[in-house]
């Protein structure tokens, strides 16, 4: 099952490292990132796959929105039907 | 991979303009609770209500977190309780109490379905039952009730609505600000598989258990039309359609992964546009920003016309199944842009009644003068039965005639529920003609065999 992971907040040192670091730990592969920087606000999307995670995804996200709090930054991560939803037709 | 705009449109949406899934309701039928008593009756409606939605609230929050979007209400409806208790009208209250301790118990936020229709008629068993809506309100917390009164087919049961103007003032008289008469609403050509509140209830011609959806979003669409301030109608029209598409697909998903989840067929979608009190969450606010100085105003009925059927057209596409409402609410309470124009007497009683000609239901969340009389509340229900039943369309009415508040007060029912300011009506007496009673007959069109 695939997911789409968003970090957004005030750019710093160590983001994708922190990021990478927690998706890794839940045994969970990045497939694609793109990562702008506008201004000093900082947004990233991955693509990932969270087939071989043991956790529930609804876990993860909530584990990911706290350590995103702990890091001063916007963590989601959401299953990709939601945007498949409203985005495909 | 989606590209990022997507993504960001997707995630503003629910962050910043309150895009949500404003229910997820259970409709679930009790015809197969009707025992020999009402104590018994109500034990089994409990217990069968208890073990249908037991997985209800846990599943919607889940998916809330899986999909990252919030699901507002967690709701369940019901057959009729008026046909359960046929046999022991009086003792409806009991299986009332029931299905308000299921509520608590099962977490959700309302139950609908404490209702009669009595459209065509209003049989002794059904008549009796109404009697005890008062009652039954004012003993329970999560309850909802309506009463169909009329339909396109059948005409107006004008008896019906006589008595729907007496039990509105009795609830008002039993509840603290009259807040029983925000959980209770007539209607006029009522649907069966509507998710929303308080009109909610399950129709006999559904299935056993079903999953029904409404989707909300007014702040999304006003924030799409804001990039457009220069574009002419039939621009806005198609932006309004493309960004009621997506809200519904949203809906479509979560309707049938929870259906699929809590092993119960997918229902409907119900494509409505449902203001919240909440700043950036009216549909007042989408219509001024079309171009009006302030909802109420001339101007408004045709821009609600507009926004009504775009909503409908988008979301049609997006799902596979819709049904319930489906259009745009214009409740005053619960709608901040509504509730400022009421405060400025920017918008009137009678220029509600013209919306409700084009927006996808009625009159409602409108607190008026608690000395108003049962016969005026009876008189506007009936002007807002003529409507539906001549245009084929969802009317009802939700006033709330506010104990001891004249007009300029505010009621404050808290929550989803809003503010309302108490809005005059007009004071010819309808005495004469409600007291006539009978039925007002069907239109001629309405004969299509």
């Amino acid at each position: 099952m695939k997911a789409v992971v968003t970090v957004t907040g005030t750019d710093r040192k160590g983001i994708i490292a922190q990021v990478s670091s927690f998706l890794c730990a839940k045994n969970i592969n990045i497939l694609d990132i793109s990562q702008t920087i506008l201004g000093d606000q900082f947004a990233m999307i991955m693509m990932v796959d969270a087939s071989e995670c043991t956790e529930d995804l609804a876990s993860v996200a909530a584990a990911a929105a706290e350590m995103g709090r702990d890091i001063g930054m916007s963590v989601r991560v959401q299953h990709e039907d939601i945007f498949n939803a409203m985005h495909r037709v | 991979m989606f590209n990022s705009t997507e993504v960001i449109e997707t995630i503003d949406m629910i962050e910043k303009e309150h895009l949500d899934i404003r229910t997820v309701t259970m409709g679930i039928s009790l015809l197969s609770c009707i025992r020999g008593d009402a104590e018994q009756t109500a034990r089994a409606v409990y217990d069968h209500v208890v073990r249908r939605a037991e997985q209800l609230v846990p599943t919607a929050e889940q998916l809330s977190r899986e999909y990252g979007i919030p699901i507002v209400n967690k709701r369940v409806s019901v057959t009729p309780v008026s046909l359960i208790t046929a046999a022991f009208p009086e003792e409806s209250p009991l299986v009332a109490r029931a299905l308000d301790r299921a509520a608590d118990l099962l977490g959700i936020d309302f139950l609908g379905g404490y209702s009669a229709l009595v459209h065509k008629a209003t049989a002794e068993y059904e008549a009796r039952f109404l009697s005890t809506v008062p009652e039954a309100l004012a003993t329970t917390e999560k309850l909802c009730s309506s009463v169909n009164v009329g339909s396109s087919r059948s005409g107006i049961n004008m008896d019906a609505v006589k008595r729907v103007g007496e039990l509105v003032k009795e609830t008002a008289q039993l509840t603290p600000e009259g807040i029983g008469c925000a959980k209770f609403v007539a209607f006029c050509n009522a649907v069966e598989d509507n998710p929303f509140m308080a009109g909610a209830f399950h129709g006999v011609g559904e299935a056993d258990c079903v999953i029904n959806v409404g989707v909300s979003g007014p702040g999304v669409v006003q924030h799409a039309l804001s990039f457009v301030p220069e574009a002419d109608l039939t621009e806005a029209a198609e932006l309004i359609k493309r960004t009621a598409f997506k809200i519904t697909r949203a809906g479509q998903l979560v309707a049938k992964e929870a259906a699929r989840r809590l092993g119960v067929p997918f229902g409907v979608v119900d494509l409505s546009l449902a203001p919240t009190p909440a700043r950036g969450d009216s549909v007042a606010h989408i219509l001024e920003e079309l171009g009006l100085e302030t909802v109420g105003g001339h101007g408004t009925t045709a821009a609600l016309a507009m926004l009504n059927d775009a909503v409908k057209k988008g979301g049609v596409m997006a799902s596979s199944r819709v049904g319930g409402l489906s259009g745009a609410f214009i409740p005053v309470s619960e709608d901040i842009g509504m509730i400022e124009a009421a405060e400025k007497g920017a918008i009137t009683f009678d220029k509600l009644e013209a919306m409700t000609c084009v927006c996808s239901v009625g009159l409602d969340m409108i607190a008026i003068p608690g000395d108003t009389p049962a016969s005026t509340i009876s008189a506007i229900l009936a002007d807002e039965a003529a409507i539906g039943m001549v245009n084929n369309k969802t009317t009802a009415v939700r006033v709330i005639p506010a104990p001891g508040k004249k007009v300029g007060d505010t009621v404050n029912f808290g929550g989803l529920l809003g503010r309302a300011p108490v809005m005059p009506v007009h004071t010819g007496s309808a005495e004469k003609f409600i007291s006539r009673g009978g039925i007002l007959p069907a239109p001629i069109h309405s004969f299509k065999n």
